[in-house]
């Protein structure tokens, strides 16, 4: 690939100094093989990633009742019908900032996560890393650990290496399969389109995405894996201003562990540190770096390379935790010989956050909770803006939007008030003069009305109220709209 | 090319292309692979849509394009697009065809989907005259105030758009003509201008009451059998009332005498040719829930 490289030489005559050696700018991809740790951290991402995928596969089987007529799956994207479901929560197009107040939860989340404890969504529970990590224990099970995997690349290609290779990317692919599958579960109704999709009866749409997730799924967990961290994710970029020498990060202990070098068993532990360069740390980890040299961008802190260290400690008979979360304020102050300060949980930061979550949260809860279940919406005619009726007086036309959120018609009282002298007719009613008019409204949905209002002309531009009452429970909501007449 | 010598760049060791700006030199990198593999690929892909795909225009002597192995066509795709249209509202279409008008305008469900049809065929068919809406323009009646010229009920709404006004090649069209009292000389320029002072007065506008006075009996000679006795107009004819401040030519001195001198007859097409029947059902209702529908 060196052809591709820039050439930024600065120009100059000949006779000139020696060029400097031609620097490829290009660096080839090196294979990552990571060796399978052993240890508690290893064991919670197994955890995580049982729990994680199974959430994802599984939800969109949970069924929720809803009464008649309405779907009854409990986490359910409804496009046709302009609806969101979740469990007892149901979001309908006009409720859209709750999905806005739902990303700015998990953004400041994310931001308190990450001021405590540094990259644990990247290292535990991102989905890049579970399903990296899923692959990687498919490779290890066809093709043996790091080890095996490097001689079986290295190799001849052979009956062996073809079967393992093969076994690998089939079972890779079906997970693949099985996640773009899993996805589109969430947008139909589940059974049915589960049925649907393998009798060729699904919607061209649940297709697409299928085969769209599949692949991405093969290439970005089976392919590309760190390089999707390293390059593609703006989120190592982020996490660099939100983390600080307070957050705990997995860490190197430099102060215990320097000076670092192997060491036979007849050596004594004095005047070295407790790193024996077993390269344990590097064999484990995912993105293939070095912990030793520091925080860097490409660390997920995946906290593999502490089981790894552990594991080594207690061989050789040293206390564990060379390798640990902690924060380097810790570490500088362990380094200096004094005491390193307590681990502190509330930082303006992390209290700002804090604050800030619990508000917006009190108020989605708040909003959820006294959510209208009427809304009436009032679009004026935009053309003509206005007439003028062959008794002098000025008609301007409306559309008015009755929606019912409850899975019961309603009836619903709308009165129109604001400009002295008006009178309305709604188009297929018997309505005449200004008393209010009661109008059906069906059940869980959105009902149309064209009315038309005329007043006397007058001067300027006039507004109307529009108030809508549930005759029954008397919830009301109320729209004004601009009366247009010539000026 | 064997004898041609070969500059190479000092610094980089590459060769150049020959080409130098300034003391610039382009050096003669490769392409990058995976640009070149996506140009080979481009390639492929052109040669493989040629055969199966339109490709190559009528070009003379060959009558039409090349249709490729796939035969595809935008225009009968648009066809059949169309055709399953029309087919998923053949039932609904059919309940509107066995509806009468104040059924459809009244039942919800029919009047729902009625009004959706009729907007978007009022838009495709009448909007280019009447306007967005129905809002008129000079010459084009408003449609969503309650001033009409023939009929505005929803039977005589749908008896227009069946056959048009003045429509030439309909029988039942609506008909009727007002003589060009000047330009066939049936009038003197005085009178017409003495006559637009009678209309400015039964309009209720500015006028020469003298004028007016002059030309009484002539108004009820020559104008009252359609326009009426007192300038109330005459549906029955298409007449308009003069009284009201409705102006399908303009209200206006200039305007008025212009209409006397010349007449104005102006035509609707009858679209029972053009629209099926559901249509023009559905058109009626839309047109009557504009603003002014009787």
């Amino acid at each position: 690939m060196g052809q591709t490289t820039l050439n930024i030489h600065p120009s100059a005559g000949s006779g000139g100094p020696t060029p400097p050696p031609h620097k490829d700018l290009y660096a080839k991809r090196e294979q990552i093989y990571p060796k399978l740790a052993h240890g508690k951290f290893r064991l919670v991402k197994w955890v995580v990633m049982a729990v994680t995928l199974g959430v994802y596969y599984l939800l969109p089987w949970v069924r929720w009742d809803r009464g008649e007529g309405i779907p009854d799956q409990a986490v359910l994207a409804d496009f046709q019908s302009e609806k969101f479901y979740f469990f007892f929560i149901e979001i309908w197009p006009q409720d859209i900032h709750f999905l806005a107040g739902l990303l700015i939860l998990a953004a400041l989340g994310l931001f308190l996560v990450t001021s405590l404890l540094g990259r644990v969504w990247c290292g535990y529970t991102c989905p890049q890393t579970v399903w990296t990590d899923l692959y990687i224990w498919v490779e290890r099970a066809f093709e043996g650990d790091r080890a095996a995997r490097m001689r079986l690349d290295k190799g001849k290609w052979t009956f062996n290496k073809a079967w393992r290779k093969l076994g690998k990317h089939t079972i890779w692919l079906i997970i693949a399969f099985w996640t773009g599958g899993a996805f589109i579960l969430y947008w139909h109704d589940a059974p049915m389109v589960a049925q649907g999709w393998f009798t060729g009866e699904a919607p061209l749409s649940a297709y697409w995405f299928a085969g769209l997730l599949t692949l991405t799924t093969y290439f970005l967990a089976g392919w590309m894996r760190e390089q999707v961290c390293t390059y593609m994710c703006p989120w190592p970029r982020i996490q660099a201003a939100l983390t600080d020498e307070h957050a705990l990060n997995v860490t190197y202990r430099y102060d215990r562990g320097e000076p670092r070098g192997p060491k036979r068993k007849s050596e004594s532990w004095d005047e070295r540190g407790d790193c024996i360069d077993c390269d344990q740390c590097v064999q484990v980890c995912p993105v293939g770096i070095d912990i030793r040299n520091g925080s860097q961008l490409e660390c997920i802190h995946c906290a593999l390379c502490i089981d790894a260290c552990d594991q080594m400690m207690t061989k050789i008979g040293r206390p564990t935790g060379l390798i640990a979360y902690d924060t380097d304020v810790a570490v500088a102050a362990r380094a200096a010989h004094q005491t390193p300060p307590r681990y502190r949980i509330l930082r303006s930061r992390t209290v700002l956050y804090t604050v800030l979550i619990s508000a917006i949260g009190v108020l989605m809860i708040w909003g959820l909770a006294t959510k209208a279940t009427i809304e009436a919406n009032v679009l004026k005619d935009r053309s003509p803006p206005f007439v003028q009726l062959s008794d002098g007086n000025i008609q301007n036309g409306y559309t008015l939007k009755l929606v019912n959120k409850i899975s019961e018609p309603r009836t619903m009282q709308v009165s129109i008030t604001g400009i002295e002298g008006l009178s309305y007719s709604v188009i297929g009613m018997e309505h005449e003069g200004a008393e209010p008019i009661e109008l059906p409204v069906e059940a869980h949905g959105v009902d149309r009305y064209r009315i038309l209002i005329s007043a006397p002309a007058g001067a300027g531009q006039r507004q109307v109220t529009i108030t809508v009452k549930d005759t029954e429970t008397g919830e009301t909501d109320t729209n004004r709209a601009s009366f247009r007449g010539p000026n | 090319m064997a004898d041609e010598i070969k500059d190479i760049d000092d610094h980089s060791g590459i060769e150049t292309t020959g080409h130098s700006w300034d003391g610039i030199k382009e050096l003669n990198n490769p392409l990058p692979r995976w640009w070149l593999y996506v140009w080979y690929g481009t390639i492929i892909w052109a040669v493989v849509y040629m055969v199966f795909m339109p490709a190559i225009p009528a070009l003379p002597g060959m009558g039409t394009n090349t249709t490729g192995l796939r035969n595809h066509s935008d225009r009968d795709l648009v066809a059949a697009a169309v055709a399953d249209l029309k087919a998923a509202r053949v039932e609904q279409s059919a309940t509107l065809l066995e509806a009468s008008l104040e059924e459809i305008e009244t039942d919800r469900g029919l009047q729902q989907f009625a009004l959706a049809m009729g907007e978007s065929l009022f838009g495709d068919n009448c909007a280019t005259c009447h306007g967005a809406g129905g809002r008129g323009a000079i010459g084009y009646p408003t449609l969503a105030d309650d001033v009409w010229l023939w009929d505005g009920t929803l039977d005589g709404i749908e008896y227009t758009l069946r056959h048009g006004i003045r429509h030439e090649g309909d029988l039942d069209t609506r008909f009727s003509l007002m003589p060009s009292f000047g330009r066939d000389n049936l009038l003197s320029t005085d009178e017409i201008d003495d006559l637009t002072d009678y209309v400015l007065r039964v309009s209720g506008q500015e006028h020469d009451g003298e004028a007016a006075d002059r030309v009484a009996d002539l108004y009820q000679q020559q104008c009252a059998s359609c326009h009426g006795v007192n300038g109330q107009g005459d549906r029955l004819q298409g007449a308009p009332n003069l009284t009201d401040q409705e102006w399908l030519f303009g209200g206006s001195r200039d305007a008025i005498y212009n209409t006397i001198y010349n007449a104005r007859n102006s035509h609707m097409p009858a679209w029972q040719d053009r629209l099926d029947d559901a249509s023009i059902k559905a058109l009626a209702v839309y047109v009557h829930t504009l603003g002014g529908g009787e």
